[in-house]
């Protein structure tokens, strides 16, 4: 079975983007890789022996026509093959553990260096925030980062919280995941060693669109993360044409929820819209970002995600049309 | 079929098994250890933890009355099953009475001890963390010391009646061992709520 | 008793009024009447958590499928699982344990009849309660829902303001009724095993089952209650205003987790110690040798229920517990596997030299030894907490879970249907529909939860309602579901089989299997006394003693 899924995952692992977990592309991914290895090596070893045993057992020992009536030998057991039997399972558990310890240690207790990029990723119902603290930015749900070289290591750490209940970030090619618990930050890492872009999605049951808050990370070259850290730095764009839309944000219950910098609007309960174009996807994952899924997920949320907390908005079409001009300017 | 198993081996020596009351009760108690040990972590947990509101060491006074009260109960309802075991019925039904007006004054004093703390200062369960622990462990405890009381009333009643003898003193001795238990819960929740945690 | 042998009731019993009937069996204290009635609740609700298993399949068969809404999927998968665990393995186990564990320690019922009784009505009380909510709940999105917060309700999404309504109080307070059954029950269980045992059955005499069954019993008082007091906490927070799990008054969503695994872990090991207790019984009868090791598997027995008390949070190694914590919980986890691992090889020693007939029960036993083995595998891996990182809350969990609950718990526990029906009926089940039953099963449950690990490898997380296409999931979860089917057919001829072999299976007598424990000495089915004179032991195995009268296991123990 093993076997099997072995060789069906290098072809998956090529297609871009992956979310198997033996197509690591950062350090602590691929250390999970190595370690996994080593532990299906010794449990198919253990495997192959007692099935053999158990094959061997039952095709040697069934009982013949022949033989059917009389009572086979009446043994009770062995102490030395008990002991025999326990000694190895003990010696195979301390390798096995050691070989755990090594690993949990080199991940979970690794160091932040001085040129790691800092997010802090907050979990909602049923989105990410991001927020990076040194660099002034705030976005949400699609989260870039810039590419770690092994000679000079930029690795990102991700501090985690949640606005609400428990969500899990998961990108199975970065790293293993971690919870977000409202209350108990925790931290993770990764290293991406090549440019590209990365997915998965929560993995800690939060709610009713639990399934559809996606993740997507995009590993930048330093140039193209600077570039893109100087634009999400960068005011709100103020486009004349597009003013009614604007009036319609800041007039409507849409300021509660979302901020756009540059608005009256700095509501924190949904994702921040300044830079919103700037994303490849809506609703973290759940459509893609056009001009006619920004429309209908304004309009009837339910449509495109069921369940999650974004309001039917109610507007008329001249507002609508309108806001979505407005939004669709936000680079 | 059981008669030849009889034949082939010499009757086993007269050999006693446990009451099966006191195992049961035993049992029992394990159970409710578990339940309340998972209230005292929590307790634990939380010492120090409250966002707001009054603390332990603003709040709480130390129920030595009260405490003295229901650990003598263990003593009364010792020396009670003692004495029916022995067939001293009048023995029996006074020391009886006397573990139940003890672990009466007890719950007279918790309930005064919350009045205290809801009327004067403001401790509810929903005040803070240490309200919420300290009202559901204490609780806990007063419940079960309550149901304890009601089971000793109930004997009470039949004994007055004269329908408690001699052969009965094994299923009041499962009673008493679980007054017991609420005792000994009463000793770890003092120490816990009153020692450690203020 | 109004009748001598006790018969499930029907048209076969002449002259008597089936509402007279329907009385004796609602009002019975007899442990194997209670025995049955628990064992049919379960198999009632072993189709009905099926049924939201084939909904949360079809669902899934393919990307972005609207067969059922988001919240009717998140309300199906949290129902299947706590009917499953709660209302079908939980009480066929207590029924077999009430059935057996008197008959085979030669008493005539459970140490506390009475207890018995309403030890089950408040269990069965517990599952019609929780079947209600999908009437009486209000839940998140209108009248009428079942609890939506997954079987474990972790916090803050079990809280008020988080689910509104009553959906979640149905999941607290069936739980918590049905708990206190199982309290019951395990008490008595204890009771009778460590008091009303006939002469001569020393503990080192008894059969494995009722050691085993004496371990369970020991680990639901102290598992089960963890969960009681954690769900009494809830609705402390719930409807008092409490704090316990409230993360905003500074309260910990980690120690609902805590206080939650304390009771999950060990509460898979109270559902799979009776497991392997079914096979300590039928293997060694069906390879015609003695349990190889008796000693050894009680150690192990014991050893199990001690260890897997310290293993809860491996369920928790995503959660950022510190490194020490997480290595202490690894080495638990996998020093848990050594006596695990033991039993099995002891089993595999039991048939070694033996002469096996494979009737259907010892199919099942055999399906069983492997899966359980891959299971345990499995389960070694998860144990090594990087690799949980990645496997963790994925499909590759779903899979070793039903690895361990399917492929051994419930595999096993079919092989007791089909040994301990004739003893509890007086007919033998059809060899023929079991084969059938058997191998359909097989063949479903591989194809199932063979492939069902691979998407958890490729990144599927769990309790998803649909996923994105191109992710390599789409056609592993057709070919999951489908293996769902065809096990849907299997259990359909296993309910035949039941049903159909009641009136035509032929006649067992008191012992069809030619086996060696106090049960077979009785009739099938025994009378209400159980036995006519008390029995006397003088070994582990007294009908092989009496059957073998030169030699008997007296001379060797």
């Amino acid at each position: 079975m093993f076997a099997l899924s072995c060789l069906l995952l290098p072809p998956q692992a090529l297609a871009e983007p992956s979310t198997s977990i033996f197509a690591p592309e950062s350090t602590p991914a691929k250390s999970i890789v190595n370690l996994s290895v080593f532990v299906l090596i010794i449990t198919g070893i253990i495997f192959a022996v007692v099935c053999t045993l158990l094959v061997y057992s039952i095709s040697k020992f069934r009982a013949k026509s022949v033989n059917a009536d009389r009572e086979p030998a009446q043994v009770y057991g062995s102490n030395q093959i008990e002991m025999a039997w326990t000694i190895i399972p003990v010696l195979i558990v301390v390798v096995l553990f050691l070989a755990t310890a090594r690993v949990i240690h080199a991940v979970q207790d690794a160091p932040m260096p001085g040129t790691a990029v800092q997010v802090d990723v907050i979990g909602h119902q049923f989105w990410w925030e991001y927020r990076y603290p040194r660099l002034g930015i705030v976005t949400a749900n699609e989260l870039h980062i810039p590419v770690s070289d092994a000679t000079h290591p930029t690795p990102t750490f991700l501090h985690l919280l949640s606005a609400d209940t428990d969500h899990s970030f998961w990108i199975p090619q970065l790293a293993g995941k971690t919870d977000l618990v409202p209350n108990h930050p925790n931290s993770m890492w990764m290293d991406p060693q090549r440019t590209g872009v990365f997915l998965g999605q929560c993995a800690q049951y939060c709610g009713t669109q639990h399934a559809k808050m996606l993740l997507r990370v995009s590993v930048d070259s330093p140039e193209d993360f600077a570039e893109w850290v100087r634009e999400q730095r960068r005011p709100a764009v103020t486009d004349e044409r597009v003013a009614a839309g604007k009036q319609v944000f800041e007039h409507t219950a849409c300021i509660n929820c979302h901020a756009i910098a540059g608005t009256p609007g700095n509501g924190r309960f949904g994702p921040d819209l300044t830079h919103l174009m700037s994303r490849a996807t809506i609703a973290a994952g759940a459509a893609e970002n056009t001009k006619d899924n920004l429309r209908l997920w304004i309009q009837d949320p339910e449509a495109i995600k069921r369940g999650s907390l974004m309001p039917a908005m109610q507007l008329s079409k001249s507002d609508l049309d309108a806001l979505v001009d407005y939004l669709e300017t936000l680079r | 079929m059981t008669a030849a198993a009889t034949s082939l081996v010499e009757m086993p020596q007269p050999r006693s098994l446990p009451y099966r009351g006191k195992v049961g009760m035993a049992s029992l108690i394990i159970a409710e250890s578990a339940i309340f040990t998972i209230f005292v972590v929590a307790y634990l947990f939380y010492i120090g933890k409250s966002l707001t509101g009054p603390t332990p060491g603003e709040v709480l006074e130390t129920p030595i009355f009260f405490t003295i009260c229901l650990l003598s109960s263990s003593l009364t309802i010792h020396y009670a099953s003692r004495s029916l075991e022995r067939g001293r019925r009048s023995a029996f039904l006074s020391l009886w009475s006397l573990t139940i007006i003890l672990g009466a004054l007890f719950m007279c004093g918790t309930g005064r001890e919350w009045h205290r703390l809801i009327y004067e200062h403001g401790l509810t369960i929903s005040t803070n963390l240490f309200g919420t622990t300290y009202y559901s462990l204490v609780g806990l405890h007063a419940f079960h010391v309550t149901a304890g009381l009601i089971m000793l009333t109930v004997v009470l009643i039949f004994g007055l009646a004269g329908r408690v003898h001699k052969d009965h003193f094994r299923r009041v001795d499962v009673l008493a061992l679980y007054w017991h238990f609420v005792d000994a819960v009463w000793v770890v929740v003092f120490t816990v709520v009153y020692i450690v945690g203020r | 008793m109004s009748s001598n042998a006790i018969t499930i009731p029907g048209i076969r019993v002449e002259g008597k009024p089936w509402l007279e009937t329907l009385h004796e069996w609602v009002t019975t204290v007899d442990h194997k009447r209670l025995g049955i009635l628990y064992i049919i609740y379960g198999l009632g609700f072993l189709v009905v958590g099926g049924v939201e298993a084939l909904i949360i399949r079809i669902q899934l068969m393919h990307s972005h499928s609207d067969f059922v809404s988001p919240q009717v999927f998140n309300r199906m998968f949290t129902m299947h699982g706590t009917t499953m665990i709660f209302f079908m393995v939980m009480p066929v186990l207590f029924g077999f344990a009430n059935y057996l564990v008197p008959l085979m320690i030669g008493a005539r019922d459970m140490a506390f009849p009475r207890l018995n009784a309403f030890s089950f009505w408040l269990s069965a009380f517990g599952g019609v309660l929780l079947y209600f909510s999908f009437l009486g709940g209000s839940g998140l999105y209108g009248a009428g829902n079942a609890p939506d917060v997954g079987w474990w309700a972790y916090a803050p999404l079990g809280a008020r303001a988080f689910s509104p309504g009553h959906s979640t109080d149905y999941w607290t307070l069936s739980l918590l009724v049905s708990g206190f059954g199982s309290i019951g029950t395990a008490i008595n269980i204890i009771a009778t095993v460590l008091c009303m045992r006939s002469p001569g059955m020393k503990l080192g005499r008894m059969p494995l089952l009722v050691w085993l069954y004496l371990v369970m019993g020991g680990m639901v008082l102290i598992a089960i209650t963890p969960l009681s007091a954690a769900q009494i906490m809830l609705l402390i927070d719930r409807y008092l205003g409490g704090h316990f799990f409230d993360t905003q008054a500074g309260g910990s969503a980690v120690l609902w987790m805590h206080f939650f695994w304390i009771f999950g872990h060990p509460e898979v090991y109270v559902l799979v110690i009776p497991a392997f207790g079914f096979l300590s019984e039928i293997i060694p009868v069906f390879s015609r040798k003695p349990i190889f090791g008796y000693p050894v598997m009680v150690a192990a027995s014991v050893a199990i229920g001690f260890v897997s008390l310290s293993v809860w949070a491996h369920h928790m190694f995503t959660v950022g517990m510190n490194s020490y914590a997480n290595s202490f919980f690894a080495i638990t986890t996998m020093a848990v596997g050594i006596p695990t691992g033991i039993k099995i090889f002891n089993w595999i020693g039991t048939m070694w030299g033996g002469r096996i007939h494979f009737k259907v029960p010892m199919l099942f036993c055999t399906g069983f030894l492997f899966q359980f083995l891959i299971a345990g595998l499995t389960g070694i891996i998860q144990a090594s907490v990087p690799v949980d990182w990645q496997l963790s809350l994925s499909y590759f969990v779903v899979a070793h879970f039903h690895y361990v609950i399917v492929g051994g718990i419930l595999f096993a526990t079919f092989g007791a249907f089909y040994y301990w029906y004739p003893k509890m009926t007086g007919r033998m089940l059809s060899e023929r529909l079991g084969k059938w039953h058997f191998w359909l099963f097989l063949i479903g449950f591989h194809m199932t939860f063979d492939v069902m690990h691979i998407p958890g490898l490729l990144g599927m997380p769990r309790r998803i309602y649909t996923y994105e296409p191109g992710r390599g999931w789409d056609t592993l979860n057709l070919i999951v579901s489908i293996g769902a089917f065809i096990q849907a057919i299997a259990i359909l001829v296993f309910v035949w089989n039941l049903i159909v072999s009641y009136f035509k299976g032929a006649k067992a007598g008191n012992d069809p299997w030619d086996a060696w424990t106090l049960e077979w000495s009785t009739s099938s089915p025994p009378p209400a006394y159980n036995f006519a004179t008390v029995p006397v032991v003088a070994s582990r195995r007294p009908l092989w003693d009496l059957k073998h009268p030169e030699d008997p296991d007296s001379r060797y123990e």
